[in-house]
């Protein structure tokens, strides 16, 4: 029997691209406990709210995240449109999908190139991240910027994409699943790839549940949540499931996330399909004056924006709830018992994104 | 399972060529709608200060008095919003960045 040691893991630690602090108490090689520390990148964002008109404030919201943040500036726009009853109009929706789908296989791809990084599989990485850069170009191509796309707004979206460009993308987007698949056969099928992720990190329904996990996190556990079902922004016209895995390793959160790419390739293609001529914004008038919960599903799981206004141009609160938050706490769930090297790996599952989380 | 599932890749990496672009031999190729650097037709404008309270990091000043117009290119996010806002079309978005500079400068323009 020996003791128990403290070992520091980050904030600055090699496989983390965003600095979080856990201190993990093992016995040996075993993980016995994590205890977490947050808050090395916090930048008092949600304060700001009270400084910047709501129109401009989209932009401070997309900057929240450097990887979700098209779909923060959209659920802000979500929140605040609805405290203001206004009706966006039915392109600009499809337009928001079409974004938010772009966002999720990019966000993805960079997951798995991280997450081949972590088990030291470095061609793997550079392979993900290969064809993370042409979904970037598309992205670039249609909104201007290529992590910051800057294109939703309170009413609509900014730009438009012609019906050629759409069909384009479509065509891109097709050849690229191929090249994805042939990625992913490789982070599902090679040996050595398995022998790091399963039985990795097992995250029980029950206590995905219990600790509120979300997203590809809570979706690997077996729970069939997405929060896409719903139906914002036109996601309600559109025909798809929750992905869902039974083993909760993250051998199965990485399948999750595998399989989600192909879904958001499709969830482009049938928007596109559906896609009408039509405005994409309508002019917004008044102030907001109210208060609303929007929900949306990020590539790392469920965010929610709470908004107020109290008839100023300054909204009175805004509150941000990041899925990495929700995910913390099922991370040192998972941590427990296991061994100290696979800590990197399974911290890396969460999809952890720790500017985000702090805001 | 598959047997070795990374051959295919490596193989066909092998015999491709690079797939980064060899810059700065080949020039960086940019989309129309890529937004770089703000542009400005100083002539034209009024120095009537929207785009000074509309800009997110408040990047730009304009004085009236002095008739100038200056931009600190560090701290603009080239997020388009003075574009829209400019009652008299001055403003543009350049397709290229700004050239990276060591601190906080002011580009002034007068009219
Ligand atoms: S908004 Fe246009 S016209 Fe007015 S000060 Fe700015 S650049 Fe000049
Ligand atoms: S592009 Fe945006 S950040 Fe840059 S000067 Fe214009 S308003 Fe300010």
């Amino acid at each position: 029997m020996s003791g128990r040691t403290i070992i520091p893991f980050g904030p600055q630690h090699p496989v983390l691209p965003e600095p979080i602090h856990l201190d993990l108490v093992v016995e040996d090689e075993k993980v016995i406990e994590a205890i977490p520390r947050i808050g090395f990148i916090h930048r008092g964002l949600e304060r700001l709210v009270e400084k910047k008109d709501f129109i401009d404030f989209v932009y401070v919201a997309e900057r929240i995240c450097g990887i979700c943040s098209f779909i923060h500036g959209m659920t802000y726009c979500l929140a605040v449109e609805e405290v203001m009853k206004i009706e966006v109009p039915a392109r600009a929706q499809y337009l928001r999908i079409v974004w938010s789908e772009l966002s999720r296989i990019h966000s993805h791809l960079l997951w798995l190139g991280l997450t081949a990084d972590a088990f030291g599989f470095e061609s793997l990485f550079m392979q993900s991240w290969r064809l993370r850069e042409l979904i970037l170009d598309i992205i670039e191509e249609t909104t201007g910027g290529r992590v910051i796309f800057g294109s939703a707004k309170v009413g609509g979206v900014r730009r438009d994409i012609s019906a050629e460009k759409m069909q384009e993308i479509v065509k891109k987007l097709r050849s690229y699943q191929k090249e994805m698949d042939d990625i992913g056969k490789v982070f599902l099928g090679d040996l050595t790839v398995q022998h790091r992720l399963r039985g990795v990190g097992v995250l029980s329904t029950a206590s995905a549940k219990a600790l509120g996990a979300v997203g590809p996190m809570l979706r690997a556990s077996g729970v069939s949540s997405d929060i896409r079902m719903m139906g914002y922004s036109s996601y309600g016209t559109l025909d798809f499931a929750p992905i869902v895995e039974q083993d909760a390793d993250c051998y199965a959160r990485c399948k999750v996330r595998i399989r989600e790419l192909d879904q958001s390739v499709g969830l482009i293609e049938s928007a596109a399909s559906k896609m009408i001529d039509g405005p994409i914004d309508v002019k917004v008038t008044g102030t907001p004056n109210g208060e609303f919960f929007a929900r949306s599903e990020q590539p790392r799981g469920e965010v929610i924006y709470y908004a107020k206004g109290n008839g100023t141009k300054f909204l009175q609160r805004m509150r941000v709830r990041t899925p990495t938050f929700a995910n913390i706490t099922p991370l040192l769930e998972t941590l427990k018992g296991c061994q100290l090297a696979d800590v990197p790996v399974i911290v890396l599952t969460i999809d952890p994104c720790i500017s985000c989380a702090e805001r | 399972m598959a047997f070795l599932p990374m051959t295919k890749l490596i193989v066909k990496n092998l015999f491709t060529r690079p797939v980064t672009e060899r810059y700065p031999f080949v020039p960086k190729k940019y989309y129309p709608g890529t937004r770089g650097k703000v542009l400005i037709e100083v002539e034209k404008c009024i120095f009537c200060g929207i785009c000074q309270r509309r800009c997110p990091t408040a990047a730009i000043g304009v004085s009236k008095e002095k008739k100038s117009w200056d931009i600190e290119r560090m701290r603009c996010i080239s997020c388009n919003l003075c574009v829209e806002v400019c009652p008299k079309k001055c403003l543009a978005l350049d397709v290229k960045y700004s050239a990276a500079a060591g601190g906080l400068q002011k580009e002034e323009f007068h009219a």
